[in-house]
């Protein structure tokens, strides 16, 4: 291996990892938050993925008749629960149906104004699959998880397994079975030295840092306050006043936005399909692993980790590339289990 | 018996049955689940077949499709339904090569002849029974010999692989290491990457520095067009060379420019349009492509819906043997249909020129292909 392949291959890697490490933030967060290890987040940033490409196909994405489906059964689940109240039921409606029902009819109207032949300029289509993606996971959350918050880790890893599969075969349904790649936001190169870096991958690690920054300044806010002392007791926070499941909508809606991102950031770069997602999570689970699932400097830089070592692992021996990156959890496992200190509530389990 | 006896009692035979015995046909293919973007394609093929000719002899054929959602124990589940209930006197399916295997087993329980449209391996018949499986398409030996005889008859020495890391890239690279063996070629990298990779940097960095004449692709599909990217990406300049599996128009599409040049070995029906008049393969895939513009009202630009096609080519050729000497829904006719199948020779199609024995379940051989080279996002036809 010459220096610069050496080169060329850690810059890949650090693109890739940098973008395990967008969904490895979200993973971790959801986790401290409400306990649920969000499996279905990969199938997420694919759906950012595809409803971008749609848009920029001039067609009408699936994602508003998905995003009014999930709002209208998240509605209903509501109005179930608040049957005896209904002055709450009008509160609670503005927030589970009208909003998403809205950001869909924008979508749609957006998507037929593009499909009659007019193009819609790059931000524009970002920001508003985006905001199309953003509502999907604390949906979810209302239909899935909530009904359920206090129930065991595993209950809720096998439902979140479950939503992944059917996810993934809404999005199967939505967007048929074809892969999509969306035009390159950027077609500049970068010169350092004697390395060129494509502008799309100093893109994906500046927008990685940017909302890494973001993310840690949301935690000195009340908010973000309110979503730590949930993470680290659901209890006592519900004691001093903190509705954890408040808390865990806005971890919900931050992982959207990350799942999103991740998903557009790739998309330029890589075939996309419907079931792309579950790799994607996974390898950035490896990540969210190594920092313990509670470490966000150390889910970075094993999401970092993990994409350096693939990127060199395909060089000297492509064929055994995830194994030798899903064999990483080994040892990180064991030295966990050997250093970690366990608190009551893990016995409580 | 000669052939004149023979036609003569297919006559008497025919004179004496009312002819109001239809011929059923069950189709299985893959409408849901991750083997659904070939089995849709295979879905609209057998609705164009359809729509070509829906009776044999003055016998109509009803046709009926169920979906096996990618499933090989769905797949047998319909097969059975489709013997037990249905009746049927034929089964053509599926999408995948493991399900397909599953009917196959099936099929040869019940005494039922199934025509596979994937390549599955030959199934193994016991002494003294009868095959009842016959497969369409063209063996991956064959369609690698092809494009490694290509690259031999360029003189184009060193060939990089790089491939799917599954049995399809194994199947790849199986065929290119045979052309090594017979000293064809030189193989200089074998680098592996998954259909849902981010990237194939490093891989291709592996490959170009084992500086080869042209590079081989495994991949299928849309993701074929990855490495062609990164190697192009790299200003990587030599021959590339693929398989049938890239006849796709989003592989076309997502792989552009970085795409253009690339040779392939592909069934003849993908040219056409090109092929010179006289070849066998011309006149039917014109057919073809007319009835799937009539059923669909888009052109096929794939290379799996011509092998549904062809399944039911051959089925009706020799549905139109079998209704000599039996009638359709007894288990007379089943045997005569699965005799009359492995009888089939010389039969013209839009993938290949088939010919059947006993002896494998395998009837197309090195003229079912032919070379096509990508300019400008169309398929040349390049003998």
């Amino acid at each position: 291996m010459t220096p610069d392949i050496a080169a060329l291959l850690a810059i890949d890697g650090v693109a890739n990892g940098a973008v395990y490490a967008l969904v490895a933030i979200g993973l971790v967060l959801i986790f401290t938050v409400t306990r649920v290890i969000f499996v279905p987040f990969g199938d997420i940033a694919a759906l950012a993925a595809l409803t971008l490409a749609a848009y920029e196909d001039r067609r009408t994405p699936g994602t508003p008749a998905l995003l009014a489906t999930l709002a209208l059964l998240a509605a209903a689940a509501e109005i179930i629960t608040l049957r005896r109240q209904p002055r709450k039921i009008l509160r609670t409606l503005l927030t589970t149906l009208a909003l998403p029902l809205a950001i869909a009819a924008i979508g749609w109207a957006v998507g037929r104004w593009a499909a009659a032949g007019h193009d819609l300029p790059a931000p524009i289509r970002i920001a508003l699959t985006l905001l199309l993606v953003l509502p999907v996971a604390p949906l979810l959350d209302r239909l899935v998880f909530r009904p359920v918050a206090d129930a065991s880790i595993l209950l809720l890893m096998v439902l979140a397994v479950a939503l992944h599969f059917a996810l993934v075969g809404l999005l199967l349904l939505t967007f048929g079975p074809e892969g999509i790649r969306t035009a390159p936001m950027t077609e500049a190169l970068l010169q350092l030295g004697d390395i060129t870096i494509p502008g799309q991958t100093a893109l994906i690690v500046a927008a990685t840092i940017l909302f890494s920054a973001l993310l840690y300044a949301f935690g000195r806010t009340r908010t973000g306050r309110a979503l730590q002392a949930v993470a680290v007791n659901r209890t006592g926070a519900r004691i001093v006043g903190i509705r954890p499941g408040r808390a865990g909508t806005t971890a919900y809606l931050i992982g959207s936005l990350l799942a999103g991102l991740s998903g557009i950031l790739i998309a330029p770069v890589n075939t996309v399909f419907y079931d792309t997602g579950f790799l994607l999570g996974l390898l950035a689970f490896v990540g969210a692993i190594i920092g313990g699932l509670s470490s966000y400097p150390v889910t970075v830089l094993g999401a970092l980790l993990v994409g350096l070592l693939g990127s060199f692992a395909s060089f000297y021996s492509s064929a055994y590339k995830e194994v030798l990156v899903f064999a990483l959890l080994i040892p990180v496992l064991l030295w966990r289990s050997v250093s970690a200190t366990h608190s009551e509530e893990d016995i409580e389990e | 018996m000669t052939r004149w006896t023979a036609a003569a009692a297919a006559v008497a035979v025919l004179a004496a049955t009312p002819a109001h015995a239809d011929i059923t046909v069950g189709f299985v293919t893959s409408l849901s689940g991750p083997a659904s973007s070939l089995g849709v394609l295979y879905g609209r093929g057998i609705n164009a077949a359809y729509e070509y000719r829906a009776e044999v002899a003055g016998e109509k054929i009803v046709l009926i499709q169920l979906d096996d959602g990618s499933d090989p124990a769905t797949a047998t589940r319909n097969a059975r339904k489709l013997i037990q209930e249905n009746h049927v006197d034929i089964i053509i399916g599926t999408s995948s090569a493991t399900s397909t295997i599953a009917m196959a087993a099936v099929a040869a329980e019940l005494h039922v002849p199934l025509i596979a449209i994937s390549p599955i391996s030959n199934p193994a018949v016991p002494e003294g029974e009868r095959r009842w499986t016959a497969a369409v398409p063209q063996t991956p030996q064959l369609m690698l010999r092809a494009i490694t005889d290509r690259m031999a008859r360029d003189h184009v020495a060193t060939i990089g692989y790089i491939g799917f890391s599954d049995a399809w890239g194994d199947l790849v690279h199986t065929g290119a290491k045979a052309a090594e063996d017979r000293k064809e070629i030189t193989l200089t990298a074998n680098e592996r990457y998954a259909r849902t990779d981010n990237s194939v940097t490093g891989q291709v960095l592996k490959l170009v520095a084992t500086r080869p004449e042209g590079v081989l692709d495994g991949g299928s599909g849309a993701q074929a067009a990855l490495p062609l990217l990164a190697l192009a990406e790299r200003g990587y300049k030599g021959r590339l060379y693929g398989t049938p599996a890239m006849v796709n128009t989003d592989f076309i599409r997502i792989g552009g420019k970085a795409a253009n040049g690339i040779e392939i070995s592909a069934g003849p029906v993908s040219v056409a349009d090109q092929l010179p008049d006289g070849h066998y393969a011309k006149e039917i895939s014109l057919a073809f492509r007319a009835a799937y513009q009539k059923v669909h009202g888009a052109p096929s630009t794939d290379g799996f819906s011509a092998y549904s096609f062809d399944a039911w080519l051959i089925m009706t050729d020799a549905a139109r043997r079998a209704l000599a000497t039996a009638k359709p829904g007894t288990p007379e006719f089943h045997t005569a249909l699965t005799d009359a199948i492995f009888t089939t020779k010389e039969l013209p199609g839009t993938e290949g020129i088939y010919t059947f024995t006993p002896a494998s379940s395998y009837g197309v051989d090195d003229r079912s292909l032919v070379i096509a080279r990508l300019v400008d996002g169309r398929w040349i036809y390049t003998p």
